[in-house]
């Protein structure tokens, strides 16, 4: 047996409403903490080596039959190719159906007063624009910790999420990946539990 | 204009603001895969912001499709049906990239699509299972939109990506009436219908 010895490459805090862009090596573990629970962490891969390779959430939730993201999901890409898989997850399931936040999605959603918050598609544009991730490359997230249910009746709803203090989930890269974080800023809604926290992100690789 | 798309083919095609556009099942188990792109060709259908405002997993009359920045780009008008399905994504589809290349797009624009006609159920249990449905749609099954700003519509006849069963043809009728009355809409639709009035129609 051999065993690879790794190293903590990443241990930082993203405070609510600021965001991060991770380049993770294949292979390297990624970690994302919720300090203090019930709070969304919107999140895009994309391969690092083409940034057209990118998180399909309705890809991944086809292929896994099933809409809620928890251990052993497999991030697929818009080429079917597996981008990572959930390795790890003390929280129980996560939403890919939700979306982020945006300036103008939230003018529709609860009114004009929004329009000048600052929201998760904002922080996207500004980490992402580092590699080359513009508004075309942006795409359907990972909501990590967020709690949407879907009912068979074809309801869906935001709802108090069902993460606490220190739970976490973790994934492993397929490939070399950028992780795209926004730590969600959302005020008009649960997701937050009304009141946007820190998260830490640690690394492996 | 009338137009049948053949099962297994993609078709792509500009409405104006204020046209209808009617597919029809021509066979049981038809399957239209749609994307939109608005008016500034930047602008795409966003089916978490279509769903998340309107409280909805599923496309139904009475909806409006938004838009990534905010604004309607159509709006469901009518259906045969009440379920089409917007969860599970289109399988890599050389036809249909090949529309979006003839009008300038490509790969950075797949998102999101609807499935129109198809539907595939979700559980009630922890991890909201899903199972396809084979009996949804049959033959003369519709669905009607209007166009809320100029729209680019790709469609695709290629079949769900979890049925078995044949492809099958969708016919297309562009109409232009003089008027269409909004249906019943959530107060967030009539939000966006508004701005999208305002700014662009």
């Amino acid at each position: 047996m051999t065993i690879t010895a790794t190293t903590v490459a990443l241990d930082s805090v993203v405070e609510a409403g600021d965001g991060a862009l991770v380049s993770v090596p294949a292979g390297g573990r990624l970690r994302i903490v919720d300090l203090h629970g019930n709070q969304a962490v919107d999140t895009l891969f994309y391969d690092a080596h083409d940034i057209d390779n990118r998180y399909s959430a309705f890809d991944t939730i086809r292929e896994q039959r099933a809409v809620f993201l928890t251990t052993g999901s497999r991030l697929i890409s818009t080429r079917l190719d597996e981008l990572a898989v959930i390795t790890d997850d003390t929280c129980g399931r996560h939403d890919t159906v939700g979306g982020a936040c945006s300036q103008e999605s939230n003018v529709i959603r609860y009114g004009e007063f929004t329009r000048h918050q600052h929201a998760c598609r904002q922080t996207f544009l500004r980490y992402g624009a580092q590699a080359g991730i513009g508004q075309r490359q942006l795409t359907h997230n990972i909501n990590f910790f967020m709690n949407v249910p879907v009912t068979s009746t074809g309801g869906l709803t935001f709802e108090d999420g069902l993460s606490a203090p220190g739970k976490y989930v973790e994934v492993t890269a397929s490939r070399d990946l950028f992780a795209l974080i926004s730590n969600c800023p959302q005020v008009n809604n649960p997701c937050n539990g009304w009141d946007p926290t820190p998260i830490q992100l640690l690394g492996w690789w | 204009m009338n137009h049948e798309i053949p099962g297994d083919a993609a078709w792509s095609v500009p409405v104006r603001a204020g046209r209808t556009v009617t597919l029809t099942a021509l066979a049981d188990g038809a399957n239209a895969t749609v994307l939109i792109i608005g008016a500034d060709r930047l602008d795409r259908l966003n089916i978490p912001d279509t769903l998340k405002s309107q409280m909805s997993a599923r496309i139904k009359p009475g909806m409006v499709l938004m838009s990534d920045r905010g604004l309607a780009l159509a709006t469901v008008i009518a259906s045969t049906l009440d379920w089409h399905d917007c969860l599970t994504g289109a399988l890599p589809d050389r036809l249909l990239l090949l529309e979006l290349t003839k009008h300038g797009f490509g790969e950075a624009d797949l998102h999101g699509c609807i499935h129109f006609f198809s539907k595939v159920a979700v559980a009630d249990d922890p991890r909201a299972s899903l199972a396809y449905v084979p009996d949804h749609a049959h033959a003369g099954d519709t669905v009607t939109l209007r166009a809320d700003q100029d729209l680019l519509i790709f469609v695709s006849t290629a079949p769900h990506a979890l049925s078995d069963g044949p492809a099958a043809g969708v016919a297309v009728q562009l109409e232009s009436p003089s008027h269409v009355e909004d249906p019943v809409l959530r107060e967030e639709a009539v939000r966006a219908l508004r701005l999208t009035r305002e700014l662009i129609a």
